[in-house]
């Protein structure tokens, strides 16, 4: 199980930048200052890209420490934190 | 610990929850008055970007959450939980009464939309602070072998909040007409006002409570925090685990809990064009019905553990979102075997009502269910409020077992807010651009909840362990 817990690890580090990369890549071809529907609306994509950046860096940072083994043994007291 | 007696112990989980039900009725009430506050407060001309202006104000609500839980935490780590809790209890009871009062967009222009996304920012910074405190707070009354159970009772206020929303504002909207309730001091002010009353009894309660003995006896031996931040975060040991309780677990309990609540909801009266009424009938019978499997599922984890009935609720949600929503849209299509006739012409009735038909269109292209398939909607709605009590009726447990003492307020909250607030708040905003991103099929905007649950069940199925911590003294 460890095994497969570091692994993943990189799988949720990579996660991270593609999260990013998506919504910048729907902002570039949804914003469209003459367009009228909602996803043309340059506020609500950078209102979504201000929120997620920060979780996707978190998410980077989760899959950093599973694959260094971070994750292995979850403490069972304060003193082991 | 204390050994609080059977008395003492519910005094403190009445003082708790009371509070924090009217917080969350608080916080609600403008979710559920969208529709009219948009009107009121954004100008006039085109109505969806009203809706999504206050829709953005509705997720600033929610984005402003995780500050709240950063400054209430810290506070409630420095100077104690009861405190803490008191304040963020008059910051929103106040900051509610007063979006009531503001005068409308047609008589002060922009200062209007202005101030109640002002409002609306204090209201998400004091439920930032309140639940943490709350849930803290009855934890660390309880007994080890009953803390799932005990502190599942604060689980049921987020719910119950809902629950009396819903209520108030259909009492109001029935005693009044369409008019008088939509009019700028018309009736849709009134739950705002009640607020007032209901966090100034609750504030009477809460004065009279203690502070909480883990912390007391923390601060009796000068071991409290000197900067719950610098140790919630910098601190690598303690951040992991805010990690991990964010990402395995508070981000898909918080998209199970707004779209089986919220976007469901939402989507019988935006998207099936159900009655006003009748759409709140169905929410007020089924949260009626699935509240007690918070109390259930909460006593279930005491026995258990808290993991797996967590993350079953995911699963529910991900395999069945969208054979439930679909029955919704399937029942209410029009010519779709629904029972409807199209004859006689609505224009000449401006209703149309055959016998066996189980929808009727009202003049206004509203849809009123029958008796039968208002049933079978409140099952299916109910369905997915039980998968949000196995997800969020053992979370408060799990979050207080997974952080010590002197930082936990600061560190439970964080991800706490950030999952439910972020994730889930966000769930009718993204649900609506993903629509509107893909119109062929009306329940695109459902895979936003359906993916954020799925990872989140991957990543705690593989990462948490579902031991119980019976000393949360430490």
């Amino acid at each position: 199980m460890n095994t497969i817990k570091k692994y993943l690890g990189i799988v949720w580090f990579l996660l991270g930048p593609a999260v990013i990369y998506l919504l910048v890549n729907g902002a570039i071809t949804h914003i469209d200052p003459a367009g009228k529907k909602d996803i043309n609306n340059p506020v609500i994509w950078i209102i979504i890209i201000t929120i997620f950046t920060p979780i996707a860096i978190g998410l980077m940072i989760f899959g950093w420490y599973a694959f260094k083994n971070e994750y292995d043994h979850l403490p069972e007291s304060s003193n082991e934190a | 610990m204390s050994n609080p007696n059977a008395n003492s112990i519910w005094k403190v989980i009445t003082a708790s929850s009371v509070g924090t039900l009217i917080e969350w009725y608080d916080f609600y009430i403008f979710g559920m008055l969208a529709k009219t506050i948009s009107t009121q407060f954004f100008p006039e001309g085109n109505a969806t970007a009203a809706l999504l202006s206050t829709l953005a104000i509705f997720a600033a609500g929610f984005i402003v959450r995780p500050f709240g839980a950063l400054v209430f935490g810290r506070l409630g780590d420095l100077i104690g939980r009861k405190y803490t809790f008191l304040l963020t209890l008059v910051l929103m009871g106040g900051s509610t009464f007063l979006i009531g009062c503001v005068p409308g967009y047609k008589s002060i222009g922009m200062a209007a939309p202005l101030l109640v996304l002002l409002l609306r920012l204090l209201q998400g910074l004091a439920l930032g602070g309140e639940y943490g405190g709350a849930a803290t707070y009855v934890a660390e009354h309880a007994p080890p072998h009953k803390r799932g159970y005990f502190t599942s009772w604060i689980q049921t206020t987020a719910t119950l909040g809902l629950f009396v929303a819903l209520g108030i504002i259909l009492l109001v909207k029935r005693n009044m007409d369409d008019s008088a309730f939509n009019a700028e001091w018309g009736g849709w002010r009134y739950p705002f006002w009640i607020s007032i009353l209901l966090v100034g009894v609750s504030i009477y309660i809460r004065l009279k409570m203690k502070e909480s003995p883990l912390f007391s006896k923390l601060k009796s031996e000068g071991k409290t925090s000197t900067n719950p931040l610098k140790e919630s975060f910098s601190h690598r040991g303690n951040f992991k685990m805010v990690l991990l309780a964010l990402f395995g677990a508070v981000m898909g309990q918080g998209v199970i809990w707004y779209t089986g609540q919220f976007y469901a909801q939402s989507f019988l009266e935006t998207r099936c064009k159900i009655d006003f009424e009748q759409s709140r009938i169905i929410m007020l019978w089924a949260i009626a019905f699935a509240t007690p499997f918070f109390l259930v599922f909460g006593w279930l984890s005491d026995k258990i553990g808290r993991k797996w009935i967590m993350l079953i609720g995911m699963l529910l949600g991900v395999l069945f979102y969208r054979p439930i929503f679909s029955t919704f849209l399937a029942d209410t299509e029009i010519g779709a075997g629904t029972g409807y006739t199209a004859y006689p012409p609505l224009s000449d009735l401006g209703q149309s009502v055959q016998p066996g038909d189980d929808i009727t269109i009202r003049s206004d292209n509203t849809i009123l269910l029958s008796t039968a398939l208002q049933w079978k909607f409140t099952a299916l709605v109910w369905a997915m409020i039980v998968f949000v009590t196995m997800v969020y009726g053992p979370i408060a447990a799990f979050l207080v077992e997974l952080f010590p003492t002197k930082i936990r307020y600061t560190s439970m909250s964080l991800p706490y807010h950030i999952g439910n607030g972020v994730f889930g708040g966000l769930v009718p905003f993204i649900g609506l651009l993903i629509t509107t991103s893909f119109p062929s099929d009306p329940l695109a905007g459902l895979w936003y909840p359906i993916a954020i649950a799925a990872l989140c069940f991957i990543i705690g199925a593989i990462y948490l362990n579902n031991k119980i911590d019976r000393n949360v003294m430490d």
